[in-house]
């Protein structure tokens, strides 16, 4: 239709390579920090015999969750144990936990300043729309071309997908605190932060938790786009069933990112709910 | 008494330019000119009052008349478009961000709302214990302070308890409690007892009564119940389309109502609960005293054309009520003695009430009694002033219903 085609892959690569030759020495930076972070996660968690491991996450699913979701948080864990599965599943778990704590560590005082400031809200919706609709493979690239192969633009990645949630839900759930509660605090001469802390959060704090527990959800879901850098895991098993066609190897590797799933959703959904809930 | 809040001019309007809209406004240009041509809404108008320390103000109104948006200006939860609000003899509308925070602290006991507004992940204690929380108060302190106010609210045993778990009236006890925590002397109460229902609101208005009686806080108390305004409010202050129309005291503003609107809102009334005592009597003119002899105090009866009189000695002390008939009786039988003394026995025992009285416990008196009027005496025993039947028929009957028709009988008065 036209003659002129506008060069905006040209654009793109040249913003994409520019920021990684000026900022190369931050990226190396936080490249360490997140391999610091991920790494020891997990050389932790399987330092522990896996049996171990496995009571543990059990417990803490029966005293998040009740005893019903420990007893399937147990056999399932035991099954990936059984079936060989055991390193992936912490490799993933290590994967997912990390990016969840770099979520909640950016997109917590991201929903709280949106929360505040209408006009940041403003600018900062179409931002979020864009990072959820961009199909998360696109991801891959840029994170591979500032952190190289491996868990770190893996849990990158993971991180931009997951992020939006929790902004948004922060976000509404601040919002929706009651007018009452927010005058009631300001009537009795809270300053800013005291109103944040003790009526905003806490009140938020249902909506909060839901937020956080989505973006694990989301972190779950590009498990196995990550595997695609090299980011290891259950993702890889995944992956490789699919290049040798060997579906029982890939339903088993799906299998435990199920298992995983659900014990973090019954834990996270177990935060929301515990300490409002009246007897 | 001594004016504890003093607002002058006070204006809050609601939009992009409010000093425009207000300039407007002063110019004469109507409310609905404000907001159809500017789109800005005036919430409160240009108004002024004062309240008195330790007095029960309450801001009395129909939905939308600008009651609650006047209470939040007074502590600038809501920001004034104009005017001043002098606490204490600071103005609130000159202080900075940090100064007012300060001074919310210092005087005002937070805010009482209709919905409570009371901290959900929070327990009974530990919501009284807000506002000193806020303060950076110790905890001991705060501990003993919140348990001494949650005595004074009845809540004793619920102290860790969360809102959920208790019903309305017992949330709103937290609410007021939280706010009589904090060491300040000013408590905004906005429709604080609208969401109860009506034996559990009855019920925590004598509670705030009682509590006002020893606490002796300036309380501003917003209400679209004029029931509720008549029976806690010392001062009623009538709002319509975000302006005083009238301020006084119940029995002033069945009275005396400033214009048809309040006639209006006061009509359906039940007058014999506010009226008292000192709005129907007469001045004492017509009575007797005890040492005058009998044939001075009847021609005294008969010069009035009544059938009777009270009774005082010489300082003013009331002794009783004589019949004319009996009176007349008596001398007839001692009509031959030059100087008879006064019987006793002729003197009867009478109703006699003091000035607070409302009308309904007055018209109860007169089935006690047989006899006479009603008098009404100060705390010494003293006359102060007579009731006639009359009077209290008169004074009720302003706002008397037919029964039949539901109409007015007497819409003048």
């Amino acid at each position: 239709m036209f003659s002129y085609r506008i060069p905006l892959r040209q654009w793109i690569t040249t913003v994409v390579e520019y920021l990684e030759r000026e900022l190369g020495p931050a990226f190396d930076g936080f490249s360490a920090f997140v391999y610091f972070l991920v790494d020891n996660l997990k050389e932790g968690m399987l330092f522990l015999p896996p049996i171990v491991l496995i009571l543990l996450i059990a417990a803490l699913t029966w005293y998040m969750a009740g005893w019903k979701n420990s007893i399937v948080a147990f056999l399932g864990l035991l099954l990936s144990e059984n079936i060989g599965l055991w390193e992936a599943f912490v490799e993933t778990l290590a994967l997912v936990l990390s990016a969840e704590i770099l979520v909640v560590t950016v997109g917590l005082p991201l929903g709280i300043w949106s929360a505040r400031s209408d006009r940041f809200n403003s600018i900062l919706r179409p931002i979020l729309d864009f990072m959820q609709t961009m199909p998360a493979f696109v991801y891959l690239i840029p994170a591979v071309m500032f952190f190289g192969l491996g868990l770190v633009p893996g849990v990158v990645a993971t991180f931009v997908f997951a992020l939006p949630p929790l902004i948004r839900l922060t976000n509404l759930g601040i919002r929706q605190v009651p007018i009452e509660l927010v005058e009631a605090a300001d009537a009795f001469g809270a300053t800013e932060m005291q109103k944040l802390l003790k009526v905003q959060i806490p009140v938020a704090r249902p909506t909060i938790l839901a937020g956080v527990n989505q973006s694990i959800m989301l972190g779950l879901s590009m498990v196995v786009i990550a595997a695609m850098i090299g980011a290891g895991g259950l993702g890889e098993d995944v992956l490789r069933g699919i290049q040798r066609l060997q579906v029982g190897q890939g339903f088993e590797a799906g299998l435990v990112v199920v298992i995983l799933a659900i014990i973090l959703d019954r834990i996270t959904a177990g935060l929301g709910v515990r300490k409002n809930a009246a007897k | 008494m001594e004016d504890k809040i003093t607002v002058k001019n006070l204006s809050k309007i609601f939009g992009n330019n409010p000093g425009k809209a207000l300039e407007e406004l002063r110019k004469g240009k109507s409310k609905d000119d404000i907001l159809g041509e500017m789109n800005h809404k005036v919430g409160v108008h240009e108004v002024s009052f004062s309240v008195r320390k330790s007095e029960i103000f309450v801001l009395m109104g129909l939905s939308g008349s600008g009651k609650s948006t006047l209470l939040r200006l007074i502590n600038r939860l809501h920001e004034p478009s104009g005017g001043e609000i002098i606490i204490d003899g600071t103005d609130l509308t000159k202080l900075n961000k940090k100064q007012l925070r300060e001074f919310r602290r210092k005087h005002f006991c937070g805010m009482v709302f209709q919905n409570f507004a009371i901290l959900p992940h929070l327990t009974v204690q530990e919501n009284v214990e807000f506002g000193l929380e806020l303060q950076s108060v110790d905890k001991e302190t705060r501990a003993a302070k919140a348990l001494e106010v949650i005595k004074m609210v009845g809540l004793e045993g619920n102290e860790n308890s969360y809102p959920a778990e208790l019903s309305g009236g017992m949330q709103q006890r937290v609410g007021l409690a939280r706010g009589l925590a904090v060491d300040a002397d000013i408590l905004l109460m906005d429709e604080a007892f609208s969401a109860l229902d009506p034996i559990i609101r009855r019920q925590m208005q004598d509670e705030l009564l009682e509590i006002q009686d020893r606490m002796q806080k300036t309380i501003i108390f917003v209400t679209h119940d004029l029931d509720e305004a008549f029976r806690l409010g010392n001062r009623i202050a009538i709002m319509k389309d975000g302006k005083i129309v009238q301020v006084g005291s119940a029995e002033d503003i069945i009275s005396k109502p400033a214009d048809d609107y309040v006639k209006a809102f006061v009509e359906d009334m039940d007058r014999s609960a506010i009226l008292t005592a000192a709005s129907v009597m007469h001045p004492p003119e017509d009575t007797a005293f005890i040492g005058d002899g009998p044939r001075t105090i009847l021609r005294k009866i008969r010069k009035k054309g009544l059938t009777g009189i009270l009774i005082t000695n010489t300082r003013k002390e009331l002794k009783g009520y004589v019949r004319a008939v009996e009176l007349a009786d008596y001398i007839n039988q001692h009509k031959d003695s030059e100087n008879i003394p006064m019987d006793e026995k002729l003197i009867h025992e009478t109703a006699a009430t003091d000035q607070n009285t409302p009308l309904s416990d007055i018209i109860n008196l007169y089935t006690e009694h047989e006899y006479g009027p009603i008098a009404v005496t100060g705390d010494d025993n003293k006359l102060k002033g007579v009731i006639v039947k009359g009077a209290v028929i008169a004074a009720l009957s302003e706002s008397y219903s037919h029964p039949e028709n539901g109409k007015s009988l007497d819409k003048n008065l």
